[in-house]
């Protein structure tokens, strides 16, 4: 490798690193965030079966997961844009990137939700508590282990489609490594470089993951 | 104490429960006794709003509801006076085992948690398990289970406990220690409606039987006369039948 290479590599390394820091990770948090807001609500609105929210649940899933992120992005930023509704890139990347995982989501945890014995929600009930209590005690942590691996993934998944947001003026990471390459003209080298960094995170997250999962594991029920 | 007349419910156009009339007296332990398919969980499950009847009466603690208009109010209103033992054992998975007894009394009845923590030891006692107090259902046997379920149900003084089949899901050799605990409940005074297929108990711990078959209660007498002379030819025929094996 020459010395060149070798410089713009390590100039790489906090040109990357920095909006990794300062911008892609808190957009993956802040958009999970709001991901699985939408999540718990969009999958206890069905599982109540409250008859206006279900069909809503429903409409909001066949639109966010039969829809192009990308095109969701453009439509909340530009689209939205032209009609006024002025939204800080940023901002309009966390909506896009929540509002589509938590479709997502919420079908995880409407099917964990709905692998808990029925006899755990009429146990609470007979135990005195309301059909709301008998769900946040009892159904939803036991719903929320059982979710816990594939919201894991959904999580992944979802720092990857931060570089998404490049395409909306957002300076994550996949951007600086855009314009490192158009000054450099090195795209093997540096795109590999930024793919490691994602690489990195990821790993970090499935760490996290399975330190998690070990805790949760502690109670050991079946 | 409690008194069902009428109570009707039917699946899907089957109808399943044909008009069940019982009556409890505070201080009874009634044991209903049937043949398979006779209606008996779906009765409790009723009787405890699990299931919606179609029509009926109860009258509970001196008050009568329509069964077949409840409002949720009224329904938890009586749940918080009853307790439920379910075949299964259906122990919240995620609590230990005192956690299972103090759920319902801090959450759903506002109990001061040190007051809540401090009965349910007591009934974890009552039952022998004081010991298992922090370990989770998983951790326990079938008998253990079954037996912090009783203790879950008389945590909060309910005005009666309903069993359906307590034992059926249990080893033969862990059904003693539950019925064991169910006999010293009921010589405590406590009023319970118990679905059974265990003579013995029905003979030696009930005052009542109440013998159903095809979604009706058709004999309801002492349970000493209900074995020595059972009336109605079906139940003389289910005594036969068990007798024999
Ligand atoms: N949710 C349901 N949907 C449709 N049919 C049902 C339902 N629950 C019970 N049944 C039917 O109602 C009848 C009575 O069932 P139930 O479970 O009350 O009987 P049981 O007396 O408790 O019997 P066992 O002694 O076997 O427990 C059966 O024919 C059963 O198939
Ligand atoms: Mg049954």
């Amino acid at each position: 490798m020459t010395q060149r290479l070798l410089d713009i590599l390590a100039q790489g390394f906090t040109r990357i690193l920095i909006p990794g820091l300062t911008m892609t990770i808190p957009m993956t948090v802040l958009a999970f965030s709001l991901a699985m807001v939408v999540a718990l609500a969009i999958a206890l609105a069905q599982f109540a079966k409250l008859p206006v929210l279900t069909g809503f649940s429903r409409f909001y899933i066949w639109v966010f997961r039969g829809t192009p992120l990308l095109v969701q992005l453009f439509v909340i930023y530009y689209g939205l844009g032209q009609l006024g509704l002025k939204l800080p890139a940023f901002v309009a990347g966390v909506l896009a990137l929540g509002l589509n995982e938590g479709a997502y989501c919420a079908e995880t945890v409407r099917a964990a939700l709905e692998s808990v014995p029925v006899g755990q929600l009429e146990a609470g009930e007979c135990a005195g508590l309301t059909w709301w209590q008998s769900v946040r005690r009892v159904v939803l942590p036991q719903a929320m282990r059982t979710a816990f691996p594939p919201l894991g993934n959904s999580l992944i998944s979802m720092l990857k489609d931060t570089s998404l947001v490049s395409n909306i003026t957002v300076a994550e990471m996949f951007v600086a490594a855009q314009r490192m390459v158009s000054y450099y003209y090195e795209p093997f080298a540096i795109y590999l470089e930024v793919g490691v960094f994602y690489l990195f995170f990821s790993t970090l997250i499935t760490k996290l993951e399975r330190w998690g999962e070990k805790k949760l594991n502690a109670y050991e029920y079946k | 104490m409690l008194e069902l007349q009428e109570l009707k419910k039917s699946f899907g156009g089957q109808p399943i429960l044909k008009g069940v009339d019982l009556s409890v007296e505070k201080g009874d332990v009634v044991a209903i006794l049937g043949p398979s398919g006779a209606g008996k969980t779906t009765l409790l499950r009723c009787v405890n709003f699990l299931e919606p009847a179609d029509s009926g009466h109860m009258t509970f603690d001196g008050v009568t509801y329509d069964l077949g208009h409840m409002s949720r109010r009224d329904i938890l209103a009586l749940r918080k006076k009853t307790g439920f033992v379910f075949q299964n054992y259906d122990l919240f998975r995620n609590k230990t085992a005192l956690q299972n007894v103090t759920e319902g009394l801090i959450t759903g009845r506002k109990m001061p948690r040190a007051q809540a923590e401090a009965l349910g030891m007591e009934m974890l006692e009552r039952v022998g398990l004081a010991d298992k107090a922090g370990s989770y259902p998983s951790q326990l046997s079938g008998g253990q289970q079954q037996r912090v379920a009783i203790a879950r149900a008389m945590a909060p003084q309910p005005q009666i406990i309903y069993f359906d089949e307590p034992t059926s899901a249990l080893d033969p050799e862990l059904t003693g220690e539950v019925l064991a605990v169910m006999r010293d409940l009921a010589q405590s005074g406590m009023t319970m409606l118990v679905v059974t297929h265990e003579l013995s108990f029905a003979k030696n711990a009930a005052n009542k039987v109440a013998f159903m078959e095809e979604g009706q209660v058709v004999e309801t007498a002492a349970a000493h006369s209900f074995f020595a002379q059972p009336q109605t030819d079906r139940a003389k025929e289910f005594l036969r039948i068990l007798n024999q094996t």
